[in-house]
């Protein structure tokens, strides 16, 4: 809350990168407290690819609708134009739809200060992330110019042109999230949690199939399995897994015996350890 | 088919068992500690196998690292665990940690935040970050070297920054044959040092990174060792979290929904808080009550040190965000003038009188140092003389601000007791501190009051005091433009005086030279001349090169906004090399003279001067005349 009201009291334009994710359902209640009672003074932005799961869309308006947050939606029209294909190439999908896409909308609304739900536990790459991470012109990441944070007084002043990304989930792990989400109760996408859906397996991947856009090919076959995510992204590029967890303390049960890192089902992060860099560098976060 | 009543049994048993660890880790704490040790002491490897042994690493980036190992690995292609910290793919190019990297563990005792300080030449500036939250630090020791002068400074740091538990780590023990009389040895250094730079407690602990041992089990090796593993030592260690006992809460945020309701929200400092406590708001020294506490969207009885809140007030008093509303009892002090230790972190140095922007707590403001008392030795402690301060070195400063502020000494306060200094051109963060007592020099020294002020020696002039500065290269018309002003005013009545750059140079400041201190000196008391002479009720004309933005800026602020008006006497620098009135040009261009502005340092043109002059395209007569005209209106 501390960072929340930092960024909205230092900043001109701030906005709430909203991605309907765990992550920003905490960053959202927690952005609904620290400014109770007024309304949250700022609006809250999802990128939209055109390829999430419906029942992220809908989660994602009813939310907006009851909480009175300004949503705005954008998509990158240029992609939809050259029509981007998650299934046959994943990461010109994502850096069009996704990173170009953020970029275009924090350029066109002239935010200068984009809060995200990322952590510093996902991913090595992201452990010398800062919590408010200063993008130069073109929103680019510099590892130079970051500010150190000691006694987490942050530095929020700005050149033309420069932006921040703010993290206020950056010292928050996946288990610290979960629990959180428990105690305050917290709503979040019903595909956290299992029950049985139409699967079937592609590149090793475990699928569910949310439209009709991707054809089965020959061999492939829906199987009605018992599955949940636990993250979620554009559906051809998140894997279900397996599993009986059908509330928060199954899901925290699982997650504390679990051996696998969350990102292992995001179909995009299969690439070499590096490409989160490159990634945050080009805008992705 | 129907459940067995064994299976049913299970199940239950097992939803027991959830419910119990749910609840320890609901209830558990938190610990934050910063790891330092000097390139290669093992620190990669000792964190990445203890957070492997712990079972802290998923499967998949353990099958990653085992991969990795094979090709970039330093253990021939054995598990090499330092890779499991590593992130950037720069460091890993150059085999190195560049900054401060956070971790994240924790078990269903505790949780742990790790800043993992790297240990290489820039570590002072780096382990300010990861020192300034932590509770405990462990430094690494190389069983083989002992205490060394790494080993000195890091411990040296961590106590700068309050941190009262050191846990020295002397690794590779497998490299001295797990030998109980030279760790002993090397213990004994390591608790004498930490006594002698004044931490509370410190411990130590045998280990070797690559083999386990003590990490978390007890290792056969050393039956010598009785003390705790190094994960059940972090676990159960007890660390004093040095909370200030009165309630200090610095306002971060002004809520104000509608006309009925007017919050003031921010993290608790210190103490507690409940509705109808008597408060005072600082630097006012306004006193109130607390009306609400109110955390999130509920009523609280009452919050305390840590908590993100909002407060009412039950009188209608002025409080802005960086205001601190405190226990009137015990509350922080206020001054506008400290002692403190500076930490430098950017690569041009520290300047005493250049003037930054200071963030403490929720507070920003202009601030400049007034003198550096001495640098301290980072390998002795030494008190050392010093006119500045280079990257990553620590001083002891008077530090002057523009207004007054709350603060707290930072061994009683982390929160109320440290700030950032901000470069205001570059918007880096230049440098880091910690407040230690305020000066109370304002009080002491005080103001002589005047009955007969600016304003009224102004009056019979039938003028108002203004100071004009002309900036511009050498060569581009400021001493002729300012002379034909002088002479245009004189002649209309006016009373005036003109300071002259090279003139000045020959008199009040022949002392000084062109170092960049002295430039900022030179500068200050040019300003703060023509701030008397305009106390005095005269118009100043100032006839200066000027050629930072920085100087310019702190001369407009020592003026005051007022009666200050910048004139950019601007001219391409290709016609002043012709014109050339002093030779100096061609003396530049020769290599005779240093830095000479537009040849061999910069000139910053002003953004927004309140008159700028073009004076290749209009006369100097022209010139004049407009400025004396904007004078007048
Ligand atoms: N023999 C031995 N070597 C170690 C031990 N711990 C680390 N090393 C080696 O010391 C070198 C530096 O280790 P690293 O973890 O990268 O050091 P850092 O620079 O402090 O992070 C590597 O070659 C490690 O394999 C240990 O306990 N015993």
């Amino acid at each position: 809350m501390r960072i929340l009201r930092e960024t909205v009291a230092a900043c001109k334009k701030p906005v709430l990168l909203y991605s309907i994710g765990k992550d920003s359902s905490v960053l959202l209640h927690l952005l609904l407290k620290a400014f109770h009672p007024a309304r949250p003074p700022l609006p809250m932005l999802h990128v939209n690819t055109t390829w999430k799961f419906r029942e992220m869309i809908e989660f994602r308006d009813r939310v907006a609708r009851e909480t009175g947050v300004k949503l705005i939606e954008h998509i990158n029209q240029d992609g939809v134009k050259q029509g981007t294909d998650p299934v046959n190439d994943a990461s010109k999908h994502t850096y069009v739809m996704k990173t170009l896409a953020l970029r275009q909308a924090l350029a066109q609304h002239g935010f200068d200060a984009a809060i995200g739900g990322a952590r510093r536990d996902e991913d090595p790459a992201r452990a010398k992330e800062r919590v408010f991470s200063l993008r130069g012109a073109g929103q680019s990441w510099e590892p130079r110019k970051q500010r150190p944070e000691p006694w987490g007084l942050f530095n929020t002043r700005l050149a033309q042109d420069e932006t921040l990304r703010v993290f206020p989930l950056s010292d928050w792990t996946e288990l610290d999230v979960w629990l959180y989400i428990r105690r305050e109760g917290i709503e979040v996408v019903p595909l956290y949690f299992a029950k049985q859906r139409q699967t079937f397996v592609r590149n090793g991947a475990l699928l569910v199939r949310d439209d009709e856009r991707v054809p089965l090919e020959p061999g492939e076959k829906l199987v009605p399995k018992t599955v949940r995510f636990r993250t979620l992204g554009c559906w051809p590029l998140t894997a279900a897994v397996e599993s009986d967890a059908a509330d928060l303390d199954g899901i925290i049960a699982e997650m504390l015996d679990t051996r696998q890192s969350e990102r292992a089902g995001r179909v995009i992060d299969r690439d070499p350890a590096d490409s989160m860099e490159r990634k945050k560098r080009e805008g992705y976060f | 088919m129907k459940a067995t009543s064994d299976e049913r049994a299970a199940a239950a048993g097992a939803a027991h068992a959830l419910a119990a660890r749910l609840a320890a880790l609901e209830t558990r704490d938190t610990l934050r500690f910063a790891m330092c040790g000097s390139v290669d002491d093992g620190k990669s490897t000792l964190l990445g196998r203890l957070l492997a042994e712990a079972g802290m690493i998923p499967d998949d980036r353990l099958a990653q690292m085992v991969r990795d190992s094979k090709t970039h690995g330093t253990q021939g292609g054995r598990p090499d665990y330092s890779l499991l910290l590593d992130g950037l793919e720069a460091e890993r190019e150059q085999g190195i940690t560049i900054d401060v990297a956070w971790r994240y563990f924790g078990t269903d005792k505790r949780a742990f935040i790790v800043a993992d300080c790297p240990g290489h030449a820039q570590y002072t500036r780096n382990m300010a970050s990861g020192a300034s939250n932590a509770e405990l630090g462990i430094v690494l020791v190389d069983a083989r070297a002992g205490v060394q002068t790494q080993t000195r400074r890091h411990t040296a740091i961590l106590a700068m920054f309050g941190v009262r538990r050191v846990l020295f780590a002397v690794n590779k023990l497998d490299l001295i044959d797990y030998n109980h009389a030279r760790y002993h040895a090397i213990e004994q250094e390591c608790i004498k040092l930490a006594q002698d730079l004044g931490v509370d407690a410190a411990d130590a602990i045998p280990v070797s990174a690559i083999n386990a041992d003590n990490l978390v089990a007890h290792s056969p090796k050393t039956p010598w060792y009785t003390g705790k593993p190094l994960l059940e030592y972090l676990e159960t260690v007890q660390v004093e979290r040095k909370v200030d006992e009165a309630f200090a809460l610095s306002v971060q945020w002004v809520n104000r929904p509608n006309h009925d309701f007017r919050g003031y929200a921010g993290t608790i400092t210190g103490g507690r808080v409940a509705p109808g406590n008597e408060v005072v708001v600082l630097p006012s020294g306004r006193l109130s009550r607390i009306a609400r506490v109110i955390g999130g969207d509920r009523d609280l009885e009452s919050a305390e040190a840590g908590q993100a809140v909002t407060l009412t007030l039950t009188d209608q008093i002025d409080v802005a965000r960086g205001d601190v509303i405190a226990d009137p009892a015990l509350p922080p002090d206020v001054a506008a003038q400290f002692a403190c230790h500076l930490l430098w972190l950017d690569d041009a140095a520290l300047l005493p009188g250049r003037r930054y922007l200071m963030k403490l707590a929720t507070r920003v403001l202009g601030a400049q140092v007034t003198e550096i008392k001495h640098r301290i030795d980072p390998d002795t402690q030494a008190h050392l003389a010093a006119t500045r301060l280079v990257a990553n070195e620590i001083g002891y400063c008077n530090l002057s601000l523009d207004a007054e502020v709350a603060f707290r000494p930072y061994q009683q306060d982390r929160r109320l007791g440290s700030f950032i200094l901000v470069d205001r051109e570059s918007n880096a963060t230049v440098g880091c501190g910690t407040l230690d007592f305020g000066l109370r020099r304002d009080s002491n020294v005080h103001w002589q009051q005047l009955d007969v002020d600016r304003v009224s020696r102004a009056r019979i002039k039938g003028q108002a005091p203004r100071c004009l500065w002309f900036t511009g290269l050498s060569g581009a018309g400021k001493s002729t433009i300012a002379n034909l002003v002088e002479r245009r005013l004189l002649a209309d009545g006016f009373h005036t005086i003109l300071l002259d750059g090279d003139n000045v140079r020959h008199g009040l400041n022949r002392d000084l030279g062109f170092t960049d201190s002295d430039r900022v000196e030179n500068i200050r008391r040019v300003a703060e001349v023509s701030k008397l002479m305009m106390d005095a009720g005269l118009i100043v004309l100032v006839s200066f090169i000027s050629p930072f933005r920085a100087e310019r800026r702190m001369a407009r602020d020592l003026i005051g906004e007022s009666g200050f008006m910048e004139v950019f006497v601007d001219a391409p620098l290709a016609i002043c090399e012709t014109r050339d009135v002093k030779g100096l040009y061609a003396k530049a261009r020769a290599g005779k003279i240093a830095n000479f502005t537009g040849i061999g340092s910069p000139y910053e043109a002003p953004e927004s001067p309140e008159i700028h002059l073009h004076s290749d395209r209009e006369s100097a007569a022209e010139s004049a005349a407009r400025v004396v005209k904007v004078l007048i209106d």
